[in-house]
């Protein structure tokens, strides 16, 4: 079960705002995650806490392909996102390196910043302490949930290949 | 079947594939950069395999913060050469180094009907080649160079029509920004965007290339052209390899089918700081300019080079504004050097640099202060993308960003 803080930010936030180019010459999480989200919000690293959820409207994560953008995210200490709709390349890189992603247009239009909310991965409900509203997120097809079991797509290629 | 499930059916042995299913596809060509190549051969190394799958078929590019434009960006450009010599991929080193997107089909590294996959959002540009190209992550990256192999849903397809003639200065750009401008930066997401019509016949291959390039600025997988005399002259030089042609079956079914009529389309320009925010360049009222950019794995290849020299010859860049242009491979820029465009943007007072990423993303050539304007032919423009967060960047085609830097603010090529 995950509990944090929510973070809440509009529609069409991209990669550059979640991390910027100026950065990328490193690649390192935790010098990542000390400049995550700073051209839409400033604040945001200093106020961050472990276990504090990012919620945002439509299509978050468009832009660049940088997987720099979810380890930015996960590194600051972020245990999952919740979103009405993600860009397509965050979407598959969140995935792959393990941040959860919840796609719930509902919980997303009664969360307001600084909410606190609870949610449980393995139904994907999503319960709003401040309001105690209650939310059920889309499950994920088989072939992900595959994925996310295993541990994120390394550690599924690895054990692919060792069974070949 | 759609184009793109004709090729994605070829490449996992199924006779047909629908919208939705998870498929593993074999890949053509795994690409990555020096921003993004670091974490992906990080990721390869835990994989615990010795060797790539296919030498040929892997390459990186060190374009990004190429020539290092500082210590850390040298730290991974030096990772990712190491990398690459000891794998015996392809690379392309300083001198020989291009933009990724113009350097690969330049080269004759994607063919039509590949299956391409880049760590980078861009890679959708092989799409004028009538292949299916799309960017993914780092970790996909690593896997697939283990692998041969990623997985991946097959997206629906929209059909683009755009019928009439295209107006003097209005090329793949405008159609491309016009139409982001129209469905909005989401508006194909998840889905591949077929591009077809009259004006799309007779477009150059890199007119195409450009309108490939910005599939992704509307969320698009992919963006993709049936292959034709153009395509097969572009390649013919180029092809080292055997290649297939698919066509999309006449009665494939479409999510939607949008029809344009381009002859009432004048130049576009995206508005800060969505790509989506596009306007028609007359409608821009006196935006004052500080910067011009004119190239990008966009609008760098040579066509784009000679639109915007017929624009500056004989004519002085305003003493208020930066023009930098910026070829997109050696070999453009060598052909432009031929060509006597280098020569003309030199003497209207434009800098020409080396083949670079460099100020598109905001990382070096080229970065902009705050308060300060661009117009560019790139193709982001969000906050901050090409340096301070209060600084602002206007996209167009090449003749726009050329006009512009002439007259110092936002004017149609007619215009000077
Ligand atoms: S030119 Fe710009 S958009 Fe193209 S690959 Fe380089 S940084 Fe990305």
């Amino acid at each position: 079960m995950l509990k944090g803080k929510v973070f809440k930010y509009g529609e069409n936030v991209d990669t550059d705002a979640i991390i910027p180019a100026r950065y990328l010459n490193v690649s390192e999480p935790c010098e990542l995650a000390k400049h995550c989200m700073e051209d839409i919000d400033l604040e945001f690293v200093s106020k961050v806490n472990s276990g504090d959820i990012i919620v945002a409207t439509s299509n978050f994560g468009c832009g660049s392909s940088r997987e720099h953008a979810p380890i930015a995210i996960k590194a600051s200490g972020v245990s999952c996102v919740i979103a009405k709709s993600f860009a397509r390349i965050f979407f598959r890189n969140s995935i792959n390196i393990g941040l959860p992603l919840l796609e719930c247009g509902d919980a997303v239009d009664n969360t307001n910043n600084g909410d606190i909310l609870e949610v449980d991965l393995s139904d994907g409900r999503i319960k709003n302490l401040n309001t105690g509203k209650e939310f059920t997120a889309e499950t994920y097809p088989d072939f992900m949930s595959e994925l996310i079991s295993a541990g994120g797509l390394i550690e599924y290629t690895k054990k692919k290949l060792e069974k070949e | 079947m759609t184009l793109i499930e004709k090729i994605l059916a070829a490449h996992c042995d199924k006779k047909t594939l629908n919208p939705g299913q998870f498929i593993n596809v074999r890949v053509d060509m795994v690409l990555s950069n020096d921003i993004t190549a670091p974490i992906a051969i990080r990721e390869f190394n835990k994989i615990g395999v010795k060797r790539v799958f296919d030498p040929s078929k892997v390459v990186m590019v060190p374009d990004h913060f190429t020539p290092n434009k500082d210590i850390a960006a040298a730290e991974q450009a030096k990772m990712v050469r190491e990398f690459a010599r000891e794998q015996k991929i392809n690379y392309f080193e300083i001198g020989k180094m291009g933009i990724e997107h113009v350097i690969l089909p330049e080269s004759g590294l994607v063919l039509p009907g590949d299956v391409v996959i880049g760590a980078d959002s861009h890679t959708c540009t092989y799409g004028a080649l009538g292949a299916f190209a799309t960017g993914m992550g780092s970790t996909d990256i690593a896997a697939a160079m283990a692998t041969g192999e990623v997985w991946m849903k097959v997206p629906p397809t929209l059909k683009f029509i755009y019928h009439g003639k295209l107006g003097k200065w209005v090329g793949g750009k405008d159609l491309i920004l016009y139409t982001i401008g129209d469905i909005g930066v989401d508006g194909a997401l998840y889905s591949a965007m077929e591009f077809h019509g009259k004006a799309i016949d007779e477009m150059d291959m890199d007119g195409r290339f450009t309108m490939a390039n910005m599939a992704i600025e509307a969320g698009g997988k992919a963006g993709i052209f049936k292959v034709d005399r153009k395509t097969l002259d572009y390649i013919m030089l180029r092809q080292k390899r055997d290649y297939n042609i698919y066509e999309p079956d006449a009665d494939a079914s479409y999510i939607k089918v949008i029809e344009y009529d381009v002859s009432t389309i004048e130049p576009q320009v995206s508005c800060p700081h969505l790509p989506s925010n596009t306007k028609p360049v007359s409608q821009l009222d006196n935006v004052k300019i500080d910067q011009s950019v004119i190239g990008s794995c966009t609008n760098g290849r040579l066509d784009d080079l000679r639109l915007a020299a017929s624009v500056l010859k004989g004519k002085d860049v305003n003493s208020h504004v930066r023009c930098i242009v910026i070829p997109g491979s050696q070999q453009i820029y060598l052909d432009a050097l031929k060509e006597g465009l280098i020569e003309t943007f030199i003497r209207a007072g434009a800098v020409v640099s080396t083949p670079t990423c460099g100020p598109c993303l905001g990382g070096h050539m080229g970065i902009l202060a705050a308060g300060e304007k661009c117009i560019s032919t790139t193709n982001r423009n969000f906050v901050g993308r090409m340096g301070s967060t209060k600084s602002e960047v206007y996209l167009a085609n090449p003749a726009v960003a050329a006009a512009s830097a002439v007259a110092g603010y936002i004017v149609s090529p007619e215009e000077i």
